[in-house]
């Protein structure tokens, strides 16, 4: 079992979003996360992700038994949990590569692996840009600064593919996306596939799901998960809408 | 709780657990009496075997700075200054120089071992006799170290006697080349320019001296470190560094001072002269004492910078990188007074708890086709106040002149302020000045897409504050660039990250 997330209520500002939430991802398994804007789809993603403005009033999430809301965001990246933001904050001044090297390296020192030096970690980045079909001068721009929106999400992507997760949470990061852009994206979660690697994938759409066949797919409305079932569900969902589900649910 | 609220409590137990450059030393100390009248300047100017040209000037400026009042237009607040309360004269003992290291007041060596002065130069700085000679020919930097108010001594003295530069303490370039000292001091900055200016005139005790003749690029970075190290002792240093034609010279300025309880002065003067076709890049790393959590103690760091281009196609450039003092009253300026000659101002000032700076340049358009170039990154953090102040002046004459401005600010918690005060006259319609200006806040989302990428909240905050500041510290020669990333990183680590 890696991510285990029980009963899970939080809300920011005294305001409840999460009403009980109870999803398992085992390893090795991609879910998806669809549902209706501000159902809390977003929410979860930061929670998961440890974002302090979010308070948990209930419940439980452990990732590989350990309890996840207890440890510091930084705790969590190191332990391999990824989110891959809807909105991709910019950073003034600071190079993506310098960025990625001080985050990847951040990650190698706590899990007591040795830091790459600046021409070790330039190499591998460039074969995951271009793996990736990015051009190599995103590396040289600063982090997400002057990104087209397409741009900083293939950024998020490249982020993932070099920091290697194991658990990946993708915060809708398909939207916005031209169709070839889509399938970098999939291609990304879909390089990292192994035994070891499981991921929360948050879309509105089927397209994603066409190239990232998902094990389970979950709705979530009004902060509680209302159906949960296989990739089917996901094509149900394109056909009936959340409204006709949502009319089912109540 | 909001992440930067825990950066700032981080922070503050840092900056709270100890200045780290905080220790003094204890040396026997020569002091005049304290206050400020005739006979304490005739009492220094005798100390220092002055001309009698010299005394007059002192008294000059002094009878200039007795009419004058304290300015009160920058946005600093302090608690008044009794000018009468103040040493302004004290100097180490003067005995036989040592014979060895063994010999040398151990106070002093801990003191330049705590400044990260390598042993050999520490042999030097303390005047060992015959020290200076076998490492003349090492490449690097000269250090012309000001230990308070006493030059006491001066390295690679040979390397640059052979290029035909002097640096050497300004007591002693009265003494040996008064022509010239005579000719340009106070030519850039007169005794009575302004009131703390004017104060320096009549007490100033010592500083650096440099020429560079014409045609001769300085074979090394020039360096100065300033400490301020007796209680009680204000410190008002004098600099003056002339470029002859088309030469070049790169001046180095640090300064740590120890810790203490009360508010020191500390005002300065520093005064350049570029002639045709020369450069001067002055940089200064400021760390002094910025008094502790609650704005108890710090310097008081009001200092007068200007440089003078009186040549065509001269060219000066400041950089400074301002993390320490209480109080920072500190505009370097360029009178740009040669056609096409150009004006740099690049600075990073940094304030946290209850520090308080104003900072900024004047540039002063005068010749034809003169440019400047103004990029000010203010940082602040706890309950400080960082404003940038600046005026750009185009005369009549200006024709083609050019003018490029840029001042961000960062601040980081609620608690702190950040202020732009342009001055902007142009008199010439062929002119043209640009001015951008931005504020913005290190925002949680920042800090938190950092930490979910791995990195601490301190490092988050050392990689964004670095971003921020990168136009301004690439400029700093490569031998500072490291120690001001340090000090932004424990100022603002301790300050801001």
């Amino acid at each position: 079992m890696s991510l285990v997330i029980d009963n899970l209520h939080a809300g920011i500002n005294g305001v409840e979003i999460l009403r009980g939430i109870s999803i398992a991802v085992p390893s090795g398994e991609i879910h998806a996360l669809m549902g209706p804007n501000g159902s809390g789809k977003s929410t979860l993603g930061y929670v998961l992700a440890g974002r302090e403005d979010y308070e948990v009033t209930e419940g439980s999430v452990t990732f590989d038994g350990r309890d996840l809301l207890a440890m510091e965001p930084e705790a969590r990246a190191a332990a391999g949990v990824f989110l891959a933001f809807q909105a991709p904050v910019e950073l003034p001044g600071v190079g993506n590569a310098n960025f990625l090297r001080t985050a990847l390296n951040a990650i190698r020192r706590t899990r007591g692996e040795p830091e790459l030096d600046a021409v070790q970690f330039l190499k591998m980045a460039r074969a995951e840009a271009k793996r990736l079909h990015m051009p190599d001068d995103m590396l040289k721009r600063n982090v997400n600064v002057g990104f087209s929106g397409g741009e900083k999400k293939r950024n998020e992507v490249l982020q993932m593919a070099l920091l290697r997760p194991r658990l990946a949470i993708l915060d809708e990061t398909d939207s916005g996306l031209d169709i070839d852009a889509l399938k970098i994206v999939a291609d990304g979660v879909n390089a990292l596939r192994s035994p070891d690697f499981s991921a929360l994938v948050i879309t509105h759409h089927q397209r994603l799901l066409d190239h990232l066949v998902p094990h389970r797919v979950h709705v979530l409305a009004a902060g509680r998960i209302v159906r949960s079932g296989g990739p089917e569900l996901a094509r149900e969902l394109e056909a009936r809408g959340y409204a006709g589900l949502a009319a089912e649910a109540a | 709780m909001p992440a930067v609220t825990e950066t700032l409590e981080t922070v503050q137990s840092v900056t709270q657990s100890g200045y780290k450059w905080g220790f003094e030393t204890d040396i026997e100390m020569e002091m005049a009496p304290k206050g400020l009248s005739e006979d304490t300047i005739r009492l220094i100017s005798d100390r220092k075997g002055e001309p009698a040209w010299l005394l007059e000037w002192r008294l000059k400026a002094y009878a200039a700075w007795k009419e004058m009042e304290e300015p009160h237009w920058a946005k600093v607040w302090h608690p008044p200054i009794d000018y009468q309360d103040i040493h302004y004269y004290a100097a180490p003992k003067k005995k036989p120089g040592p014979k060895s290291l063994d010999e040398v007041d151990p106070e002093l060596l801990a003191t330049y071992e705590k400044l990260g002065i390598p042993l050999k130069e520490r042999a030097i700085l303390a005047g060992v006799e015959g020290a200076g000679a076998e490492i003349s020919a090492a490449p690097g930097i000269a250090v012309d170290a000001v230990f308070d108010s006493v030059s006491v001594a001066t390295t690679f003295r040979a390397t640059l006697a052979k290029a035909g530069v002097i640096f050497c303490p300004i007591s002693e370039a009265v003494r040996d080349y008064p022509d010239l000292v005579r000719k340009y001091l106070g030519s850039v900055v007169p005794v009575a320019d302004n009131f703390f200016a004017a104060l320096n005139s009549a007490v100033f005790t010592d500083g650096s001296f440099v020429y560079i003749p014409k045609g001769v690029r300085c074979p090394m970075e020039l360096s100065t470190y300033f400490r301020i190290n007796a209680r009680n002792t204000g410190q008002f240093e004098r600099t003056l560094i002339i470029a002859d034609e088309g030469s070049y010279v790169s001046y180095l300025e640090g300064c740590t001072a120890p810790m203490r309880d009360e508010n020191q002065l500390h005002a300065a003067v520093v005064e350049l002269v570029a002639l045709q076709d020369a450069q001067i890049k002055y940089s200064t790393v400021q760390n002094w004492y910025p008094g502790d959590a609650e704005g108890k103690g710090g310097i008081y760091n009001f200092v007068t910078k200007r440089g003078a281009c009186r040549g065509a196609r001269a060219k000066i450039s400041w950089t400074q990188v301002e993390t320490g003092s209480a109080i920072t009253w500190k505009y370097p300026s360029c009178v740009l007074e040669g056609d096409d000659s150009v004006g740099e101002f690049y600075s990073v000032a940094v304030t946290n708890n209850r520090q308080q700076a104003d900072t900024g340049t004047k540039m002063i358009h005068i010749g034809r086709n003169t440019r400047s170039t103004i990029i000010s990154k203010g940082i602040s953090a706890g309950r400080s106040n960082n404003t940038y102040r600046g005026l750009v002046r185009i005369t009549p004459r200006a024709t083609g002149a050019r003018n490029y401005t840029q001042c961000d600010s960062l601040l980081i918690g609620d608690q702190c302020g950040a202020h732009t005060v342009p001055y902007i006259e142009s008199r010439n319609p062929a002119a043209k000045v640009e001015h951008e200006a931005t504020t913005s806040k290190i925002a949680d989302d920042q800090l938190f897409y950092c930490r979910s990428r791995g990195l601490s909240e301190e490092d988050a905050v050392n990689l964004i504050v670095n971003g921020f500041c990168k136009e301004v510290l690439k400029e700093l020669p490569m031998e500072f660039a490291v120690e001001a990333q340090k000090l932004l990183a424990v100022s603002l680590e301790g300050s801001v990250g």
